[in-house]
């Protein structure tokens, strides 16, 4: 069973190297052309994935909420960015005119008028945060306050993903439909499809997922963090004890909303589309599995498991694209036999087992760890 | 464990390109093979397989043996445009074959822009697009949708009812047809599924539409039998892969039959028929510009040679038995051929040489007869009509003859 942690466990030297390799060692391998500009690509996709699941982390292992509507909100971050990005194409675009290819395909003159304030860059960014911020407080406050828990909590957010990947299919919504959003050229009047616009956004990503992951180990240290992981272990207690813990739970799901939405706006410029393919239930259990397979209640297990998994489909994909499923697959199966703890628990594993065949020559034995068993989902 | 194999892997893999030798020339594959679109895309890196190996019998490209490098896509659109990047940036492969939704095209059309790469994009599709960097030997909505349209017309059909899943080729093909129909003097009330007006009440959207994966159709098959009654009616189908299931099962139903109401569909292939049932279909249409039932000499040696070459296969997965063949499936192989034409006419694997022999005209007598590429980047090819056998294949009715591939149609039917 998975052990819960006493507090973050994460250690403050392991994030700063964490920090150094992403945000200053893999630009500068760029640069000096040892690492392909391809490769600091898919990077910064990776990263984007990262920061999503230490939301999930953040939700799941510290506070006991599997939410699985975390894709939901990466996109809208994502098409709010790419709201704007779509109007930056200007003129650019196959038919030479101000609106973006799908209006003027769909037989739009005007240009609507909630799309007008998205020309302006701060608007967009402040929308990235409060559309889905809004749509996790109103949701959030009405699945907290009817006391849906566990796996309900889990089959709403997952109805609500669902149902608003539909909404995004249809034409009618005026978000590009099935194609969503594409052909972006400029952000900030940086050239998107030059390698050092791409670099840079890369190393927002890599600042943006430290400083998520430094605020998260912050958050999850105080009173704040202790109660969290109260709520996870014995809400009822918590409840009982006078804290009202609704509210807690909702400013925990605003927040990762908001963090999830965050790596959705630096996704989109970086992989260069946007469509309700990315806000479809799967995309979410997949998010899951990657925080599973890293290590859940880490922060830094859910980062390895998010870029490993990720780059194994990368490198699968080509290297074996008639098997790769297999491989996926099997690596999941392999990890959730062997490695209870995730990606993150090798080490400690490997030590037990040292320790294990040291001791084996003396007559008694320790056992290598004490700390009881918690169950992380609610009862 | 996992992170020492893929590195141990990944560095054999970085390893054996150096053991090619200098007479080869890489083509990227960029199909689905897995996801829900992998039940299509298959079948187009299975056919794509079988060219190469057929050209490199024959020597190859400008004497040099294609190798193909094979990657998923796996239905998810980001992946597509990372795996272009990855094709064009790492394996540099001179030429790539793939694509099957519009949508995974207008994810890797920005990537072959930017790394100026050439991609052949082979299956129907609702034009709006000409990318100096995508040579499409898909048919366009005028090889299509409007010769049904002709044909229908030409059998006496006056009431023509659109219906298609919601997405941006059926959104576009009706929108055509509307002009179209219009234009053939088809009064409006005529045109069945419903029109939806912008705010000066000019028509943006023509037809019904339903999400993927609809299931329902009780409604909407109701409202053909009304719009049927009157016994010269017919519809327009653009839905696209399962939903024909539900769709046509509550139509042959409801008493509707390809006698009192044909349906056209653009979107059901013999290939398509491997995985619906094709009896509930007997006796609709089909429109493409190949049909595996073709009678030439060309299109049985075709058929015949990918049968014998499946039957040898060795990739691993891959399916041998009850094996067709489709517009998709020749409109790729089509593809790989002009591509050589146009590599040998231009002594060069670049893409913009390659793509100017393209503009100039080459023909090439494939299996669905005689296509020549136009300086529009489409194809000027043969139009079939066809009914459907109970077998899932097409018994053709009607060829129209070297229709020119036209991207822009909006607007211009007048």
């Amino acid at each position: 069973m998975n052990k819960a942690p006493a507090a973050s466990k994460i250690r403050t030297p392991l994030l700063i190297a964490m920090a150094v390799f992403l945000v200053i060692v893999m630009p500068v391998l760029n640069v000096a052309g040892v690492i392909e500009d391809f490769t600091l690509n898919v990077w910064g996709k990776y990263l984007c994935y990262a920061i999503m699941a230490v939301s999930i982390d953040l939700l799941w292992g510290y506070t006991g909420l599997l939410c699985l509507g975390q894709a939901l909100f990466f996109t809208l971050g994502g098409y709010m960015m790419g709201m704007h990005l779509m109007l930056m194409i200007g003129k650019l675009g196959s038919y030479n005119s101000d609106l973006p290819d799908f209006l003027v395909f769909l037989g739009h003159t005007k240009l609507p008028a909630i799309w007008q304030p998205f020309y302006s860059f701060p608007f967009a960014m402040l929308m990235v945060f409060l559309v889905p911020g809004i749509l996790a407080l109103i949701f959030g406050f009405l699945a907290f306050r009817s006391r849906i828990k566990g796996v309900y909590f889990s089959i709403l957010t997952q109805a609500l993903t669902y149902a608003a990947a539909l909404l995004f299919f249809r034409n009618e919504l005026l978000m590009g439909g099935n194609n969503g959003f594409t052909d972006f050229r400029t952000l900030l009047g940086a050239n998107l499809r030059e390698a050092p616009t791409q670099r840079i956004l890369y190393i927002v990503s890599a600042i943006l997922l430290v400083a998520v992951v430094a605020g998260c180990k912050w958050l999850t240290s105080t009173r704040f963090g202790l109660i969290q992981r109260a709520i996870r272990d014995s809400e009822n207690r918590v409840l009982f004890s006078g804290y009202a813990t609704a509210n807690f739970k909702l400013f925990i799901f605003v927040l990762c909303a908001m963090i999830a939405a965050a790596a959705g706006a630096l996704y989109v410029p970086q992989v260069g589309i946007i469509n309700p393919g990315e806000m479809t239930t799967e995309r979410s259990l997949e998010a899951v599995v990657w925080v599973a397979l890293g290590g859940r209640g880490t922060l830094v297990g859910p980062v390895l498991g998010a870029v490993s998994v990720n780059a194994l489909k990368s490198w699968a994909t080509r290297a074996y694209p008639d098997m790769w499923l297999l491989i996926l697959g099997g690596s999941f199966v392999l990890v959730v036999m062997f490695m209870p703890k995730g990606i993150i628990g090798i080490p400690a594993q490997v030590r037990a087992l040292i320790a294990k065949m040291k001791n084996r020559g003396a007559n008694s034995r320790q056992p290598v760890t004490t700390k009881q068993d918690a169950e992380v989902t609610e009862p | 464990m996992k992170r020492i194999l893929s590195i141990v892997a990944a560095a054999t893999a970085a390893v054996l390109p150096l053991s090619h030798a200098q007479d080869t020339v890489k083509v990227g594959v960029l199909h689905s093979l897995s996801g829900t679109m992998a039940i299509s895309e298959t079948s187009l890196r299975d056919i794509l397989l079988f060219t190469f190996d057929e050209i490199n019998a024959a020597g190859g490209v400008m004497g040099k043996k294609i190798e193909p490098v094979v990657v998923d896509g796996a239905s998810d659109w980001p992946l597509f445009a990372e795996k272009a990047k990855q094709l064009l940036d790492q394996d540099k492969v001179a030429v790539t074959f793939g694509c099957w939704t519009s949508v995974s095209r207008k994810s890797v059309l920005p990537v072959f822009e930017e790394k100026k790469g050439l991609l052949f994009y082979p299956v129907q599709y609702e034009g709006e697009e000409m990318s100096p960097n995508i040579f499409y030997t898909a048919e366009a909505v005028n090889q299509q949708a409007t010769p049904a349209v002709d044909y229908l017309l030409e059998e006496g059909k006056k009431k023509f009812y659109l219906l298609g899943t919601d997405y941006v080729y059926p959104q576009t093909t009706n929108l055509v047809l509307l002009e179209y129909l219009l234009s053939k003097g088809v009064p409006l009330e005529n045109i069945g599924g419903g029109f939806t007006k912008d705010g000066d009440g000019k028509i943006i959207s023509a037809g019904k539409y339903t999400g993927f994966g609809h299931t329902d159709y009780q409604q909407i098959v109701s409202e053909i039998k009304q719009f049927a009654a009157s016994g010269d009616a017919c519809v327009i189908s653009t839905l696209n892969g399962d939903t024909n299931v539900p769709f046509f099962k509550e139509y042959a139903a409801s008493g509707l039959n390809a006698e009192t109401c044909p349906v056209v569909s653009f979107s059901v292939s013999e290939d398509e028929f491997r995985g619906l049932p094709a009896s509930q279909l007997v006796g609709q249409l089909g429109c493409w510009t190949y049909f595996q039932s073709i009678k030439s000499e060309a299109n049985e040696k075709f058929v015949s040679d990918f049968q014998a070459w499946l039957e040898k296969s060795t990739v691993p997965g891959i399916v041998k038995d009850d094996r067709v063949t489709c517009s998709p499936m020749v409109l790729s192989y089509v593809g790989v051929y002009l591509w050589k034409a146009a590599v040998e006419k231009a002594g060069s694997f670049e893409t913009e040489k390659v793509m100017a022999e393209l503009k100039k005209g080459i023909k090439f007598d494939g299996p669905g007869g005689k296509v020549t590429s136009q300086a529009n980047h489409h194809l000027t090819k043969n139009v079939f009509i066809g009914e459907t056998k109970a077998n899932g294949q097409f018994k053709i009715l009607k060829e129209y003859k070297d229709v020119v591939g036209e991207p822009f149609l909006k607007g211009t039917y007048k």
